[in-house]
Formats: structure tokens, sequence, C-alpha cells
């Protein structure tokens, strides 16, 4: 019979009460172990998607909320830009900005989102790279992310409709001829790209255009949650050099406001965006020749005050969020820490009762030959014992827990989050739950040690 | 195998008593009459080396008791000397077997379980081997606790009071079992008792007053 049967048999003969103790130090153990799984996962996910972008251009609004929007594609944009007013950044030879990739949102697919941008997106900020087929060229052609296609099952050459917004309601679904073509899939890059339908801009407008053609009435009620809001005002389109178009297929259509140029024939040919300056897009996202250019420190404050639109740095954005979400967590991990001591004081609760059922059985073990040692270490291994099986029971309650949550999570943060896998602060969640129990059980051992074997025999 | 010499003992309200010599040999068996307050269990915690005498040696085996330490003596206690007290205590999370095994390992034994089997076998409860030792009667308990006694093959087995809980048919089987078992095993056995009834069986008698 060795002391750690010895310690096992003894808590398992007083199962209500080692469940209770098990319990609250599990839970104590799982929400803290959950906390790291979840920030660590959070952390990292942002720092991946941060890459390397200085500055993100939008309209007026929450700089939050732009930055969430067209970075993690989480929240709803801020609104539109026009492209004459961006039109600078645009340029190849600005002398401070060395990449601006334009991002045009507002549509999705079972609400996976839509966005119109350029190569660039891929090719630079996120070093994505095609797994089959090839990246969107003409017009309506989209390449998928990896989870875009996994989760929704789009091959190449299939075909879709857009919805209007980001929710998968079925109800503002765009119906126009045959819909976005898959021509591509990219692969798995754990950074948001994973779950965008990347299109060019132009298929973005396109698509809009059509609806507002198609909408005679302007019942628009759901005008709101557009984030295109195509100006009706196009009178200058006249300054384009569109004869390639062919107006011959619209026929059909209203074209009373509208003088559009006809995106059907710009399929073979998707001309720069600077050609289209009273077209719109969402943001424009912004990376610097050098960091260390004041001139490019001063740009965001420039911007801000003194065009109508937005300028934020990511890095700056994202630590504001952390430190208003770090007092939610602050205050859970606090909780979690007040449940293991409490845990704790519940271990030394257990042992210091059961020790007084025991006293006799002690004494009883010295006589037999047992040293004060002895039911010292017994005591401790006790004390052990619950530390390690509520620990256990705490790490299966923060992985089972973490891969229920990361459905949900996957859905609100366009993110995966893994619940098993196993983290090295874990480690030293083991040691500390170790030190807890010791602690709990060092008065009950000390107890132990002490105990008087004649004392005891003859008052029991 | 067991002596004393000049055996005193100080209570914490400094009544002090002084104990007889005691000289039992090998293989004989004793009873150890008193009234209560005479110091009857104080004695047999004494020979038995639970507790330490201020004045006086305790011998057991060539032993001497007052000169080991602290672990020392546990080990000594586990290995040479049985106890059987008035109420039997068990460890409770444990069945009857697992008890006897602790006990053998305990005095730093390995367990043997045919040996268990053997000595509950003789005592007639081999049945009761699986069984938590709290769903025993008070006779079984009691004979449990003489198989623990004996598990490790002490010189030296001290009774404490085995009797005054049963009646009499128990109390005569309890005792013919300590003698038959006791001889069986070439111990010395030693009860302290103040059961009149025990008078009979026993040649060796030593008084306190």
């Amino acid at each position: 019979m060795n002391p750690l049967t010895l310690s096992w048999k003894n808590q398992k003969d007083r199962p209500l009460q080692m469940l209770l103790t098990l319990l609250l130090f599990g839970l104590g153990v799982g929400l803290i172990a959950l906390l790291i799984s979840l920030n660590t996962q959070l952390d990292e996910k942002f720092k991946n998607n941060l890459a390397g972008i200085d500055l993100v251009i939008g309209a007026k609004g929450s700089p939050l909320q732009m930055i969430l929007s067209s970075m993690y594609h989480i929240d709803a944009p801020t609104g539109n830009i026009s492209i004459k007013e961006v039109k600078p950044f645009l340029n190849p030879k600005h002398p401070l900005v060395k990449l601006a990739v334009p991002l045009s949102l507002g549509d999705s697919y079972k609400s996976f989102r839509i966005i119109g941008t350029t190569h660039e997106y891929v090719d630079s900020i996120f070093k994505g790279s095609v797994a089959t087929g090839k990246r969107w060229e003409g017009l309506y052609e989209v390449t998928i992310g990896a989870t875009v296609a996994s989760k929704t099952s789009l091959k190449i050459g299939d075909q879709f409709h857009s919805s209007h917004g980001f929710a998968d309601d079925g109800i503002n679904t765009h119906d126009h001829g045959d819909g976005f073509k898959v021509v591509g899939i990219l692969n798995k890059s754990n950074t948001v790209l994973d779950q965008l339908i990347l299109t060019n801009t132009q298929s973005v407008w396109a698509v809009h255009d059509h609806e507002e053609e198609e909408k005679k009435a302007p019942e628009e009620a759901t005008k709101e949650d557009h984030a295109h809001d195509h100006p009706h005002d196009h009178e200058d389109h006249a300054d384009h050099d569109h004869s390639g178009h062919d107006h011959g297929d619209h026929e059909g259509h209203d074209h009373d406001a509208h003088d559009h140029s006809d995106h059907h024939a710009a399929a073979s040919i998707v001309k720069p965006l600077t050609d289209y300056p009273d077209k719109d897009i969402t943001t424009l996202l912004v990376r610097y020749r050098s960091k260390k250019d004041w001139r490019a420190l001063n740009m965001p404050r420039s911007i801000n005050e003194n065009t109508d639109l937005q300028a934020a740095s990511p890095a700056i954005e994202m630590n504001r969020l952390y430190s208003m979400m770090g007092v939610g967590t602050d205050a859970l991990r606090n909780l979690a820490l007040i449940i293991v001591i409490v845990s704790g004081l519940s271990i030394f609760i257990s042992l210091f009762s059961s020790l007084k059922d025991r006293k006799y059985e002690l004494a009883l073990m010295r006589v037999m030959g047992a040293s004060r040692n002895y039911l010292f270490f017994l005591i401790i291994l006790e004390g052990l014992l619950f530390a390690i099986l509520g620990y256990l029971l705490g790490l299966f309650l923060c992985h089972t827990g973490m891969s229920l949550l990361s459905g949900y999570l996957e859905e609100a943060y366009q993110y995966e989050f893994s619940g098993w896998r196993f983290f090295k602060e874990e480690l030293w969640l083991l040691g500390g739950s170790l030190v807890i129990g010791f602690v709990a059980a060092l008065i009950p051992a000390f107890q132990a040690y002490r105990t008087d074997i004649s004392e005891t025999l003859t008052t029991y | 195998m067991l002596r004393t010499q000049q055996l005193e003992y100080t209570y914490s309200g400094n009544k002090t008593i002084r104990f007889p010599d005691i000289h039992c040999e090998k293989g004989s068996q004793w009873l150890l009459l008193g009234q209560s307050g005479t110091g009857k269990t104080t004695l047999l915690h004494l020979i038995g080396g639970i507790r330490k005498p201020q004045k006086g040696k305790v011998f057991v085996a060539d032993q001497v008791l007052n000169n080991l330490s602290s672990t020392a003596l546990d080990q000594f206690r586990g290995k040479n000397i049985g106890i059987v007290f008035q109420q039997s205590h068990f460890v409770q999370s444990l069945t009857v077997g697992e008890n006897l095994q602790l006990a053998q390992t305990l005095a730093g034994h390995s367990a043997d379980l045919d040996r268990i089997k053997d000595l509950l076998n003789r005592l007639n409860i081999v049945d009761k081997i699986n069984d938590r030792t709290n769903r025993l009667s008070q006779g079984e308990q009691q004979r449990v606790a003489i198989a623990r006694a004996l598990v490790n093959s002490p010189g030296l087995i001290l009774a404490d009071e085995p009797t005054s809980a049963l009646d009499d048919e128990n109390c005569r089987e309890v005792i013919a079992l300590l003698e038959t078992q006791a001889k069986e095993e070439g111990a010395t056995l030693v009860i302290v008792t103040h059961d009149s009834r025990l008078k009979e069986f026993f040649d060796h008698k030593i008084i306190l007053e």
C-alpha cells in the first residue's frame, strides 16, 4: 500500500467533498486557462493581420470602427470615400507612400465578405498564394479564401449571387445575370484572407450599379446599411474616355438618371482606379516608404485636419482597443484568481475537517510503524492530489469550452480559434496549482505530524 | 522478552505513578490487572513505545526503547510489537485486507496476501477480506484487530481491554483466539484489563494498585 494509493482512497471515500473541491479548483484553473488561450490567440490573429499596414484612410467616423472593418473585417465600414479624394495616395510616385491598396466593402456571400481590391492585397499585404486556379482578372471573377472554400464548398467555375450587407439573411440578394464566378482558391494563410472573397473594385461597383438601375422606385429601405452610397449625379462621366464601351447590352434597362460606363464590357479591360475619380471605395490601406520619416508621421494628422478623410494607424487603434478590453480581461482574471484561492481554501478545509475524523486513524498508523514524516508526506500528497486532479479537470473544461466557443468566435471575429492548442502558460498553471495544493495542505500536514499517539488513543 | 526497570511516569498534573518491575519470558502470557486510575493504559503505552517514561527503562527483545529516535521507535514498534485496542479502529477508507496490507507496509515489510489470508482463515473471517471495516460486527472487528496485531509476527503482543465491550461468549472466544494465536506465533502476550472474567484464563498476573 503506497502513500499515493492511500491518499487517493482516503479522498475517494468522501466523494461529495472531493467533487465540490475539484469542481471549484477546476473552474478556477479552467477560467484562467481559457483566458490565456483566448488572449493569446486573439493577440496572434490581430498581430498577424496588422500585416505591415501603417495607415488606413477612409470616411470620417470612428477610427476604431474603420480599422476593425477594413483590417479585420468584423465591424461595418464608416462610409465611403471617392477616388478623387485619395488620388494622390494612389500615385505610385508618392514620396511617402510605398503601397496603397483600395478596399471596397459592402457585399457578402453566406456571411463571407466580398472585397473589391487589387492583387497587391494578396501579394504584398498578406503574402498569400493561389492554391488552385488563378487570381481574379476580369469583371465578376472572384478568388476565394481557403476557409470560404471549405465552408461554402464553392469550387472553381461555380457561380453565386452576393447579398447586400454582411448578414446572411437571404433578403438582399443581388440578382444580376450570372453573378460572381469563382476562378481561384487561395492557400490557407492563417490571416483574415482565409475568410474573404476577393474580386476587383470594378466588380463591386458593377453589382451595385445594376441594383441601382433595377431599383426604379427609390424605396430603398436597405439603403442605410449600404456601404456603397452611389451618388446619382454622374454628370461628369462625359469627361472619361469610354469609347471602347458598348451600350448595346443595356437597352432593356432604364438609364434615365444614370450614365454608367458599361461594366460588362470592362470585363476584359479593367482600368486603373484613378480613371474613375467619381467612383467610391471604402478605405485605402497604406504602407509608408519609411516609418521613420517625420513627414510620414505627420501624415495622419494632416489628413484628419485638412481633408474630409479620416486616417488612423492600426497599431495605435488596436492598442487602444486592448487597453479598453484589458480592463475586462483583468477583471475576469482576478475573478478566476479569487476562485482558485477559494478552492485552495476549500482544499484546506476539506483536509482539515477530514483530519479531525481521521485523528485516531493517524495515531493508529503511527502505532503500526508510520513515522511523523510519513504522515506529513501523506497529507501533503492528498493536497497535491487535489491540485493535480483539479488542474486536469480545469484543462479539460478550458479546452472543451474553447472548442465549443470557437464556432461562435469564428463568426464574431472572422478567425478560426482552436480549442486543442496548448500553451506553455498552462505549464505555469500546473506549477501554480501544485503550489496552492501544497500550501493548502501545509497546516493539516503539520497537524498530522504533531499527532500525539498516546493522547489520541486514550481520548478517542 | 519484555522487561521494565524502575519505570516512573509523571502526568502533566504532576501526579507520578511508579510501576512495579516486570519481567516476561518469551512466549509467556500475562494479565495486567488494576482498577481504573492505576495507570494500566499508561503502562501499556510505555511498554508499547507509544509514550516515553520520565524515569526507568523498557526492554523489548533486548532493545532499550528509551534510546531509540522517534522514527526508529516507530519502525521498531511496527515490526516487533502488535497492539490490540479496546475499541477497534481501522483506516476507514480501506477494506479488511487493505488494512492488514497497510500494517505490513508501514512496518517496512512488503505486502503478503498469503499471510493475510492465512491469518484471517485462522480467525474465521477470511470471507470478510474485501469488506469495509465499518460493515463488520463488534466481534468481527475485534478479530480483524487481532489479525492486524499478529500480521507482522511480532515478538510482543499487547492488548488493551480487548474484551470490555464484548458479551461473555465473544469474550471467551476473543481470549481463546489471542491465546492460541500468540502461542502459535511464539509471541509474548500481555493483556491489560480490569475485566475479572479473564482471571481464570491466566496464571501470570501483574496487579497494579
